[in-house]
């Protein structure tokens, strides 16, 4: 088993495209190791991304804020002005595993590990995060939304690494939130995540949103009929149970280990409803 | 395909030692450097018992592959004493009896250093919740926040 | 010669007892140089590694290891034909009994694969790396066979049947076919028919629970070496490293002297190392490869192949009159045993009504095996169900009868003089003091919002005693050597060193405790049952009275005197009447200088058969909140009251109650294992095995009530058990007030509560209102 650290994207692309055999990207470990210890995966190279400088940087771009793929969570809540624009983004992130988790895991890694119920996805697809990657034919960005396909299943092509995450400008008025259920207070996977983010106008109307749904289909969903549902109002009851009605209609799940489909209809429902609000009145004081 | 060389500091000492690709941080320290102070519960970053700093940042070591840790400052729980004094909250569990078995101990008391360097005064709330990570299986706990709680409220004493 | 009986206050010498000493055996376990089963390593040593099947079910035909074999770096690879068959008998183990012609099947199967991770074959080899390729080169040929998983299927007539030679025992006549039901038992008191006729309220109520795993964090670890004579070695994990020596040498026919069992530091066992796994096997290794073995199990094999407890089901029936005295109670329980017969039915079966005192009382408990690993004791086995049962249905008759459910277990108490369902009469017992203290505490008496529910449930556990060794010796400046053969799980060196220094009058830090192996000691059982305090304490005293007669003695000869002009107290020997006047009392340490001149070394051996162990009742008391739109439940407040009879190290014994009940609320809400219908396990990690995390539960006020068990000289009675007896009614009962739902199944996890909570709202009990945000 090789492993490579290469201190330039030019560097990580050559060696993932000229690979023969399994290859795999290291940013945190946090599900790679596992993986690999339980024999689920086994690479032939690993190439570790930390040593890249664009992976570990959290700066502004174009009044908007770009996230390196290989920043860890602690370091995002840690960052003394990126929660006061996203606070939905910090806490899904910071929603990753345990202390100890959040000093490795990162926003490239828990999207491209290809779970559907990854905690920072649909934070950042709900914030309308671009996913920049890097190829051998050079670099793209694509909406968040569009980088997973299906469980364990990406859109990047051969030799492609997410680089980072670019968050567009806020304008005022604005915030998110992202909420996911659990059994336990931490140290679980989602077994629902909902992420809505939102703008409010001078009347204090929502005139934009965006609500994204982790662990009840087998992809982070974008879901345009519950930001329909709540664009126009005030979140008054009845906006409230139009986007309930959106995010259950919406829901695809399975019935699992972690939970019933039922139930993560039910929940979805609810926890889009509360992390609504939770944004509406952070973006009411933002 | 040859080992990796790897220079490091593990606490304060400079160490090299050579390790294969899927040898993790974990694996290292235990097997190699025979620090066996760090413990495998789980392999999977879900038990805290194998905690240490890398950097000056709380990981599973578990979690870090031996070949990752180049150049770079890890600590362990075999550091934490200094000389013939105990860190405050090696003194404080073991007057608070919090611990039972003891095999989580160690990382809990990386986990809770790690904690007090950055939050003195610690809420209840907050040393649960970052302490999360560490399971007990034998203390509920309990004995565990007074712990930490009393440690915190040590060492700003001084 | 007389003794001085009482304790002085706490301070340098005596009065230790009773008192938060800091552990003797605690620096170690702070700074990380406390060596637990995995962290001993040998020169040379191999890495051993299992294999274990993949089918929950499935005939051996062939094994084929040549390919293994012949892998460089692979120096043994054993299978079934590396262990002889035994014959069928039962030995007891912890508290559960167990079968040899069974546990040679469990450590390494033999016909037939019987649940998912049951070991197939083993082998050594130079590397972990090397010894997990070897694993892949070995070639199993299965036939795979139907499985069955669930405990009411299993005992169906048509299901798989996992032993063509298992014949349900208690049954008359003897059953002609084979069946997975291993044993039917049954005990009676009085006449529930003549009971429940006088009855004015009868609840009756059928209760499933989820098999749960004791959930150590410290994974099974072994290290074998074996020399070419059989002279063995070995280092483990273990609640007993003679249960250990004495398995291992049946398994591989060996003399006992022969192996030399140490225990390591251990990180946790809740009744999980009471039996043998890979020790054997780390044995048969290094055996065969003449190299140390080291073998150490991961995370998903200890989930799914060391023993969990039973889940089960349970029928409960009981009548009240109308003001709440309890007159008959009838109980029926299915218990898992897993791949092997001996399931903790029995001990449920004698638990079930122990904590009331009831005329007329009826249990049966159904043994069954169904393609799970093999059960383990954990915690009062067997125990935390049947009483989940019962006090779920206590709480719906005080309900009913409109009665204050301490006040109607008071009312019903068990006490001093009862008789026990189970047989005997009871000396005296706590359960009454643990009501009224919880009675009396402001978390009784604090009021609930809404969404929020206030439970009480009590328990009981018999505990044991048994088989004890305990030597105290004077060393040659004076301090003592305290060696106890039970490993040391919870705090145990500093009850007993506390015990020590007060017996031989001697300052605290003056005794080193350890954990002698098995070539020091006499046989001693394992620590478990809540025994090592108990009947460690009583042998230490036996072995501290020997030393006291012998330094009187000494003294005696030295000081020309007779025995009644000469005490031991205060940790010298002290002369009497007109001796006092010219001679000096001459200390222990005083003693142990002039020990070569007066008779030589000096120490004592306290070699006992514990008797007397009083049980221990409880009563838990909890506070919780449900979300009624995500069944999410939180505990919010937590009380324990336990009789300790007398607590030897107050902190220690807190820490048992405390973490006795984060286990049971880890039973009662989330922790289940989880099947698929292929028959394996789906959570096999601590990711989705769920137990508590210190985020979950909130802090676990601890009251120790002391009513003295009269048969040990401090009034000791075990505590480690009892405290995972209530939480699962109590939580239940919780849940009820909160909610209005008698929940039946555990866990209450959240998808269960909210399905409960919307057929309700369905059924037109009222909507549910939605909490403010």
């Amino acid at each position: 088993m090789r492993y490579e650290a290469p201190k330039s994207l030019q560097g990580a692309v050559a060696l993932l495209a000229g690979a023969t055999g399994e290859t795999r990207v290291l940013a945190g470990g946090t599900d790679l190791l596992v993986q690999m210890r339980a024999d689920v995966v086994d690479p032939d190279l690993i190439v570790d991304i930390k040593k890249i400088p664009e992976t570990r940087a959290i700066t502004e771009d174009r009044g908007g804020w770009r996230i390196g793929a290989a920043v860890t969570g602690a370091e995002l809540k840690e960052h003394p002005r990126l929660k006061q624009a996203w606070p939905g983004v910090v806490e899904a992130a910071n929603l990753i595993g345990s202390t100890q988790v959040q000093g490795r895991a990162t926003l490239g890694g828990n999207l491209c590990n290809g779970s559907p119920a990854a905690d920072s996805v649909p934070a950042l697809i709900a914030a309308g995060a671009l996913a920049t990657l890097a190829g051998p034919d050079g670099a793209r960005d694509l909406p968040v939304e569009d980088v997973m396909l299906g469980p364990r299943k990406l859109a990047l092509r051969r030799g492609e690494i997410v680089v980072s995450f670019w968050l567009p400008p806020r304008p005022p008025r604005s915030s998110d939130a992202y909420l996911r259920f659990i059994p336990r207070t931490e140290m679980d996977i989602a077994v629902v995540g909902a992420g809505v983010s939102l703008t409010l106008d001078n009347a204090g109307t929502i005139s934009a949103a965006r609500v994204s749904l982790g662990a009840v289909a087998p992809k982070v969903l974008l879901v345009p009929e519950a930001a329909h549902a709540i664009v126009g109002t005030r979140l008054d009851v009845a906006a409230q149970q139009r986007l309930e009605a959106a995010a259950r209609a919406a829901c695809r799940p399975i019935d699992d280990k972690r939970g019933t489909t039922e139930f993560r209809v039910d929940v979805a429902a609810v926890l889009t409803r509360r992390a609504a609000l939770i944004a509406l009145d952070r973006a009411r004081t933002s | 395909m040859a080992k990796h060389h790897i220079e490091a500091t593990v606490n304060g000492d400079d160490v090299e030692f050579l390790c294969e690709t899927e040898e993790t941080l974990l694996d290292v320290l235990r097997d190699t450097l025979h620090l066996t102070g760090s413990k495998e519960g789980c392999a999977s970053g879900d038990c805290g018992a194998c905690s240490v700093m890398l950097d000056g940042r709380l990981v599973c070591s578990c979690l870090v592959l031996g070949c990752e840790v180049s150049g770079r400052r890890v600590e362990t729980i075999e550091g934490m004493a200094k000389g013939e004094s105990l860190h405050p909250l090696q003194q404080q569990f073991l007057e608070h009896a919090a611990l039972q078995c003891g095999i989580c101990t160690p990382g809990f008391i990386v986990a809770g250093k790690a904690l007090l360097e950055r939050n003195p005064n610690p809420t209840e709330t907050e040393i649960r919740y970052w302490l999360a990570g560490n399971l007990c299986r034998c203390t509920g706990y309990d004995k565990i926040v007074s712990a930490v709680k009393d440690a915190a409220v040590a060492m700003r004493k001084g | 010669m007389a003794e001085n009986g009482t304790n002085g206050p706490s301070g340098t010498n005596g009065g230790y007892v009773g008192t938060r000493t800091i552990r003797p055996d605690g620096l170690d376990k702070v700074t990380g140089r406390a060596r637990f089963g995995a962290d001993y390593n040998l020169p040379g040593q191999l890495i051993g590694r299992v294999l274990r099947s993949p089918h929950p079910h499935a005939r051996i035909v062939r094994i084929d290891t040549s390919k293994a074999e012949a892998l460089p770096g692979v120096k043994a690879v054993i299978t079934r034909d590396d262990f002889a068959d035994q014959s069928s008998e039962f030995i007891p183990a912890g508290e559960m009994l167990m079968n040899y012609k069974d546990v040679v099947r469990n450590v390494m199967a033999r016909e037939k694969a019987l649940y998912e991770g049951h070991a197939v074959a083993a082998v050594a080899a130079t590397s972990a790396a090397i010894a997990r390729r070897a694993l892949k080169l070995i070639d199993v040929t299965y036939e795979v066979l139907p499985h069955v998983i669930d405990v009411v299927e299993a005992m169906r007539p048509d299901a798989p049947l996992l032993h063509d030679d298992l014949f349900t025992a208690g049954v008359e006549p003897k059953p002609e076919k084979p069946s997975n039901i291993a044993k039917r038992i049954e005990i009676v008191l009085g006449d529930i028919e003549a009971g429940f006729k006088k009855a004015d309220v009868i609840v009756e109520r059928e209760f499933k629970t989820a098999a749960v795993h004791q959930g150590y964090i410290e994974p099974h670890a072994a290290l074998a070496s074996v020399s070419e004579d059989g002279s063995t070695e070995l280092w483990c994990c273990t609640q007993g490293h003679f249960i250990v020596r004495a398995h291992c040498a049946r398994l591989l026919g060996l003399d006992i002297a022969k192996i030399r069992v140490t225990a390591s530091e251990i990180g946790g066992g809740f009744g999980g190392k009471t039996v043998v796994y890979l020790e054997p096997l780390a044995i048969a290794l290094s055996r065969k490869a003449k190299r140390p073995v080291k073998m150490v199990m991961s995370r998903e094999e200890v989930f799914k192949s060391s023993g969990p407890t039973s889940g089960a089901t349970v029928k409960v029936k009981m009548g009240a009159t109308k003001d709440g005295k309890f007159v008959a109670g009838f109980a029926e329980l299915k218990y898992q045993a897993g791949a092997f017969q001996g399931s903790p039915v029995q001990p449920g079966v004698m638990c079930a009504y122990a904590p009331y005192d009831m005329e007329n009382v009826k249990v049966i408990g159904y043994d069954v095996v169904s393609n799970r690993p093999k059960v383990a004791a954990y915690r009062a086995p067997g125990a935390p169900i049947s009483e989940y049962a019962v006090e779920s249905v206590v709480d719906e008759i005080a309900k009913k009868l409109g009665l204050d459910p301490i006040e109607l277990r008071m009312m019903n108490a068990a006490r001093e003089g009862t008789k026990a369902a189970y047989g005997p009469k009871f000396g005296p017992i706590g359960l009454e003091e643990t009501l009224n203290s919880i009675k009396k505490t402001e978390h009784w008496n604090t009021p609930l919002r809404k969404w929020q529910g206030r439970g009480v449930a009590s328990g009981f556990w018999f505990n044991i005693g048994g088989e004890t060794c305990a030597s105290l010796t004077i060393n040659e400046d004076g301090t003592v050597s305290l060696m106890v053969g039970t490993p040391d799980i919870g705090g145990l060196r500093a009850a007993l060193t506390n015990i020590a220094a007060d017996e031989l009058g001697i300052p605290y830090e003056k005794v080193r405790p350890i954990i002698g192996d098995t070539g020091s000691l006499g046989f001693t059982f394992l620590t478990g049952g809540s025994r090592s305090a108990f009947s460690g304490s009583m042998a230490i005293v036996e072995a501290a009275k020997q030393i006291k007669a012998e330094l009187c003695a000494r003294a005696c000869k030295l000081w020309e005197a007779k025995p009644d002009q000469v005490e031991f107290s205060n940790g010298a020997v002290r002369p009497l009447g007109e001796l006092a006047e010219k001679i000096k009392p001459m200390t222990i340490a005083d003693f142990a200088k002039v020990a070569g001149k007066t008779g030589g070394p000096i120490g004592g051996y306290g070699r006992i058969n514990a008797q007397g162990a009083g049980p221990s009742l409880g009563t838990h008391l909890v506070d919780l909140e449900v979300d009624p739109e995500t069944g999410r439940v939180t505990i919010l407040r937590y009380t324990v009251a336990q009789d300790a009879g007398k607590a030897l190290h107050p902190a220690y014994v807190e820490g048992q109650f405390q973490g006795g009940a984060v286990q049971g609320i880890g039973w009662a809400l989330n922790e289940e294992y989880i099947y698929g219908a292929d028959g394996k396990l789906q959570n096999a990690g601590f990711l989705d095995y769920r137990m508590p995390v210190a985020s979950d539960v909130p802090m676990i006020d601890a009251i120790v009530v002391e009513v003295a068990n009269p048969k040990h000289p401090y009034g000791v009675r075990g505590v480690g058990e009892t405290p995972i007896v209530p939480p699962l009614g109590a939580i239940a009962n919780a849940m009820e007030a909160a909610t209005g739902i008698r929940f039946t199944e555990l866990p209450m996890s959240p998808p269960k509560v909210l399905k409960a909570l919307k057929e309700r709202s369905a059924g037109g009990m009222g909507a549910i209102s939605r909490p403010p945000l």
